[in-house]
This record gives structure tokens, C-alpha cells and sequence, in this order.
């Protein structure tokens, strides 16, 4: 075996992963707080890289607005989702409130049609393009910087969230909701926020993501593979969130390379039920299993 | 029969006025036309038989029900429509029957978020910690350290995650969170239920105390009667939603009707006529 091709493949894989473990982190953020399966994640995220390539390309702002604009762009979309389709379904059976992101999903992939057409289409390049080496192993620039961005963007999130007494108040609220609200808690008010920056870090993370794949209608479909991290490492847990990307970023790697590019996602499921199997609630999640 | 507090030698106005509130769920009445005054500086105790209304009065109280008629008022101003955070906000601090921390937090992390409601930093000041939030915490820290968890005797679990305490334990951090919202009325839903004879005897000691050295009102719902008994100035009857007795302890326990409700009226062709009709439901059924 070559060791250095499998360094070479294990780094990218992980790379990869961070774009998982960003996009994992976006979806554990509402279901920690809300208790919500919001499976339009990936089409949230698509959004996301639309507005972006709006405010980039059709409206040739630079950089520095157009970024900004996109992620508060979206970051409205996931407060006016959550205002007129996710509240008013509180106390209502979670299948109900699933099916709701489900239709969500196909709403938004309609709209994206509908705004910008399904053909695929490339985002701007703004990342540098010299190939980036590791050692002896050869990484892609986009790949590489995407991945850097991920881990900046994710250990920020982490720390405002540990610091800062909005993301206290957003735990205190995930573990018990009634007592939060009669501390002083406004939970309505946290509900709006973890959907908020649920949808901003999906915005970002759809930027990064089509501007390595470029965009389409379909992109979503990033979507699925971040349920299967989410449920591989725990839907309430945000280490799992984090150690689940890099981990199926690893085996999609690994799979594509020495299986082949059509047993990618089998091998992704493959984990997915194996993992199942031995611990039912995740990785890392709290167990006690719910019923969808 | 009653003594009401406002004619109490002290004669202050009441701190907590329940008016004529009633609840309904669809066509049931949780509640009906019940209401009390709670005069400041006083313990007063809801009791009643299971089912009698008393969680819902509560939760009346706190916000999380909105009654279909009546007032509640607190410190002379109608909360009746005021969101709960907002009631937290104006010194309204409760504990709950079954035990409500938040799990996969340490105690003082539970007892910190207590004052959650107090506290005005920002998400910039947090993340620099500088200036609001440093003062905040430093002063956050000094109060629910020296005072609060000394005065509880929880010091030596302080770092402790509260889902591996011991029940009495628990009890007391969730009375310790409560604190430290820094309530002028605590409502304590049955705050020894299940405890041993030592931990309810430390636990009436703290709220005898939370009254004495805080200056806190409390208003409890409470099964063990010794301990209502012993702790309150004001008992107030509860049964099927309806005010059925009010006044000091002595007066509550000779009263008949609260006799009744307890122990049924003593008569047998009573008795013999409510177990017939229990026994024709079940046929029924």
C-alpha cells in the first residue's frame, strides 16, 4: 500500500469532513433547541449559495458585501421560516413539524427554479488557487481554504455559544424548556435565534460548498449526507456533529478512492446502520430514542 | 372564619392578589372563581387533595396558563397577560413539583442561570469579556457564592453535574436557582414531597429562613401537613378548583368542610352511597 497516497486521500477526506461537520453543526443547532428533524438543511444551504452568487455575479458586488449579504440574507429566511412555519406547529406531534421541513425542501427547491433556473452554474472564484502541501501530500486550494474557513467558523460558534449568556440561555432552554421560560428566558425569542444562526451557518457553508462543486437546484442533496453525520454522531450532539463529519468525510474518502465513486454513498450508509445497530442514539447523543 | 390579611395589625397592601380566576380546559374547570391575597412577608400554604387544582394555580400564577376569567396581580400591577419571562423579570421566582434543572449543567451553572433575567450584556461584551459582562459576572458570582450557596449548605457540590445529586439534593438546588432570580415571592411547588424526615426538617429550616433573613414571601403547595401546619400564616383549602377554606392553621383544621374534603363527612350512609356510585361507574365502564 502507498502510504503517502493514503495521507494524500485521509486529508482530503477530513477536509471534506470539516464542510460536513459546518453544515452537521447548522442542523444540531435547531434540533438542540427546537427539537425539530428540519431536513431542508441542504436546501437552506443552497439558498445560501444563490443569494451569493446573486450578490457576487448578477450584482457584481465585491466580495466583502456580497458574503455578508448572503449569510443575512438567509439568516431572514431561517427567522421567517421559523416564524410562520415552525411556531405555529409547537406542541404539535414532531412528524407533523418534519413533514413540514420535508415540504419546505421541495418550496424552496421550486423557488431556486423558479428565481434562477435549474441549469448548474459556477460560483466566483475568491479563493486562492496555488495547490496547498501538506508534507509530500497534494491538497485542493478550494478544499483546503473551504475546510479552514469550516474550523474558524465552527470553534467561533462553539465559544459564543459556551460565553456568551444567549448560548447558556439556548442550552438551558434545549434541556428544559418550561423551567427556562419561568427563569426569565424568553424561549420563543431562542427558538427564532437558533433558527437564525442555523440558517447563517448554512448559508455559509453552501458558499463553500458550491464554490467547490459549483451550484445547482440539486446541490440539497448535500443535505442527505449531513443527515447521515448528524445521525452517526447524535442529533442533539454538537461533538458528534463535529466528530461525525470528519468521520464520514473519511469514508466517503476512502470509499471513492479504493471501491470506486459509486460505492461512496453506500459506503456512507453502510456506517449509517452499523452505527445504528450497536448505539441507537448516536455517537454521541443523549439517550433516550424518540419516535418519528 | 377568615382572617384576611389586610386585616392584620401590619395592614400593608397584598403582595400577591389572586381575583376571581377561573380555568377551563375545553368543557372542565381546573379552576373556579378562587381567590386570595398573599400579604408580604408571609408563608402561605395551597393544600388540597390530588386533582384539587393546586399545580394549576401555580402554573396560573407563573404564566404558563392563561385563566379564562379573572385577575392575578402582583405588587398592585395586573400580570393576568404578562408573558412569564416577564413576571421572572418583576420577582416572581417558582420551583416545580417534579424536579425542572437542567441537565448537563453543573449546580452553579443551574444557579447562575437563575439570574438569567437580571443580567443586560451583550453578545460583544461576553465574547471580549470586558467592562458589563466582567462586572456582572464578578458581582453574579460574589452573591450566589457567599450568600446563596452557603446559606443552603450546597458549597461542597457546587461543581457537581445535578442529574448524578441525590433527590433532597436536587430539591435544593432548584430552590437555590429560585433564589437566586432574587424573587420578592417564591413559589414553591411541594418542596418536600418524597424527602425523608431529615431533609424536609432542613428544608422547612431554609424556608422558615429564605422569610426571616431575605425578606422573602413564600407561597407553597405542600401535602405534608405537619409541615404546613407548623410553617404557615395563611392556609388556604383547595378542592375540585373552588376555595373551600382560608385562614391560619388552627382555624383551617377544625374547619368541617375542610374535614370533609379530606376525610369524606364522617357519616356512613355517606360513604355507602359514594362507594355505590363508584362502584355503578365502574360497571359502567
Amino acid at each position: 500500500m502507498d502510504w503517502a497516497y493514503l495521507f494524500e486521500i485521509s486529508l482530503t477526506g477530513l477536509a471534506s469532513g470539516g464542510l460536513y461537520a459546518l453544515a452537521a453543526l447548522a442542523f444540531v443547532m435547531v434540533y438542540k433547541a427546537t427539537r425539530v428533524v428540519n431536513i431542508a438543511i441542504g436546501e437552506m444551504l443552497m439558498v445560501g449559495a444563490y443569494l451569493f452568487f446573486t450578490f457576487s455575479a448578477t450584482f457584481a458586488f465585491p466580495l466583502w458585501i456580497a458574503i455578508p449579504a448572503a449569510v443575512l440574507g438567509t439568516g431572514l429566511l431561517g427567522a421567517v421560516i421559523e416564524r410562520t412555519m415552525i411556531r405555529p406547529l409547537l406542541g404539535e406531534p414532531p412528524i407533523s413539524v418534519f413533514m413540514v421541513t420535508v415540504g419546505l425542501a421541495s418550496v424552496l427547491v421550486g423557488l431556486v427554479e423558479m428565481i434562477w433556473t435549474a441549469d448548474q452554474r459556477r460560483l466566483p472564484e475568491f479563493m486562492p488557487n496555488t495547490p496547498v502541501m501538506v508534507g509530500e501530500a497534494f491538497l485542493a486550494p478550494k478544499v483546503f481554504y473551504g475546510a479552514l474557513i469550516a474550523v474558524v467558523l465552527i470553534a467561533a460558534v462553539l465559544l459564543v455559544f459556551r460565553f456568551w449568556r444567549g448560548g447558556v440561555a439556548l442550552r438551558a432552554t434545549a434541556a428544559d424548556p418550561a423551567a427556562a421560560y419561568s427563569m426569565g428566558i424568553n424561549v420563543p425569542r431562542v427558538f427564532s435565534l437558533a433558527w437564525v444562526v442555523s440558517a447563517m451557518i448554512a448559508a455559509v457553508s453552501g458558499i463553500i460548498v458550491g464554490s467547490i462543486g459549483g451550484i445547482s437546484s440539486s446541490m440539497g442533496v448535500f443535505g442527505l449526507s449531513v443527515l447521515v453525520v448528524v445521525i452517526v454522531g447524535g442529533l442533539d450532539s454538537v461533538l458528534g456533529a463535529l466528530v461525525g463529519g470528519l468521520f464520514i468525510g473519511l469514508v466517503e474518502a476512502m470509499a471513492s478512492t479504493y471501491l470506486g465513486g459509486e460505492y461512496k454513498l453506500l459506503a456512507t450508509f453502510i456506517v449509517l446502520v452499523l452505527v445504528l445497530m450497536i448505539r441507537p442514539y448516536g455517537l454521541f447523543g443523549t439517550h433516550e430514542i424518540e419516535r418519528l | 372564619m377568615v382572617t384576611h390579611p389586610q386585616s392584620s395589625p401590619t395592614a400593608a397592601p397584598p403582595l400577591l392578589q389572586v381575583d376571581g380566576v377561573t380555568l377551563s380546559f375545553g368543557g372542565v374547570h381546573a379552576l373556579s372563581g378562587v381567590g386570595f391575597d398573599v400579604a408580604p412577608g408571609s408563608i402561605t400554604a395551597v393544600i388540597g387533595p390530588n386533582g384539587a387544582g393546586k399545580t394549576s394555580l401555580f402554573n396560573t400564577i407563573s404564566g404558563f396558563y392563561r385563566p379564562t376569567s379573572g385577575h392575578v396581580r402582583f405588587k398592585g400591577q395586573d400580570i393576568t397577560r404578562l408573558p412569564t419571562p416577564q413576571r421572572a423579570k418583576l420577582g416572581l421566582g417558582r420551583s416545580f413539583q417534579n424536579i425542572a434543572l437542567f441537565r448537563g449543567m453543573t449546580v452553579l451553572d443551574n444557579i447562575k442561570l437563575g439570574r438569567h433575567a437580571h443580567l443586560k450584556s451583550n453578545v460583544l461584551d461576553a465574547l471580549f469579556y470586558l467592562g458589563r459582562a466582567r462586572r456582572e459576572e464578578a458581582a453574579l458570582r460574589a452573591d450566589i457564592e457567599e450568600r446563596i450557596i452557603d446559606f443552603l449548605e450546597i458549597d461542597h457540590i457546587r461543581h457537581a453535574p445535578v442529574s448524578a445529586l441525590p433527590y433532597g439534593l436536587q430539591k435544593r438546588v432548584e430552590m437555590a436557582r429560585a433564589l437566586a432570580m432574587q424573587p420578592e415571592i417564591l413559589l414553591l411547588d411541594e418542596p418536600v414531597a418524597g424527602m425523608n424526615r431529615e431533609e424536609t426538617e432542613d428544608m422547612a429550616r431554609f424556608i422558615l429562613d429564605v422569610r426571616e433573613e431575605w425578606g422573602i414571601t413564600v407561597l407553597m403547595v405542600e401535602h405534608d401537613m405537619g409541615m404546613v401546619m407548623d410553617l404557615s400564616d395563611h392556609v388556604i383549602v383547595l378542592n375540585f378548583g373552588q376555595v373551600i377554606a382560608q385562614g391560619t392553621p388552627a382555624a383551617v383544621q377544625g374547619d368541617p368542610e375542610v374535614i370533609r374534603a379530606y376525610l369524606g363527612s364522617g357519616d356512613v350512609g355517606d360513604l355507602r352511597r359514594k362507594l355505590h356510585a363508584s362502584t355503578t361507574t365502574q360497571g359502567v365502564l
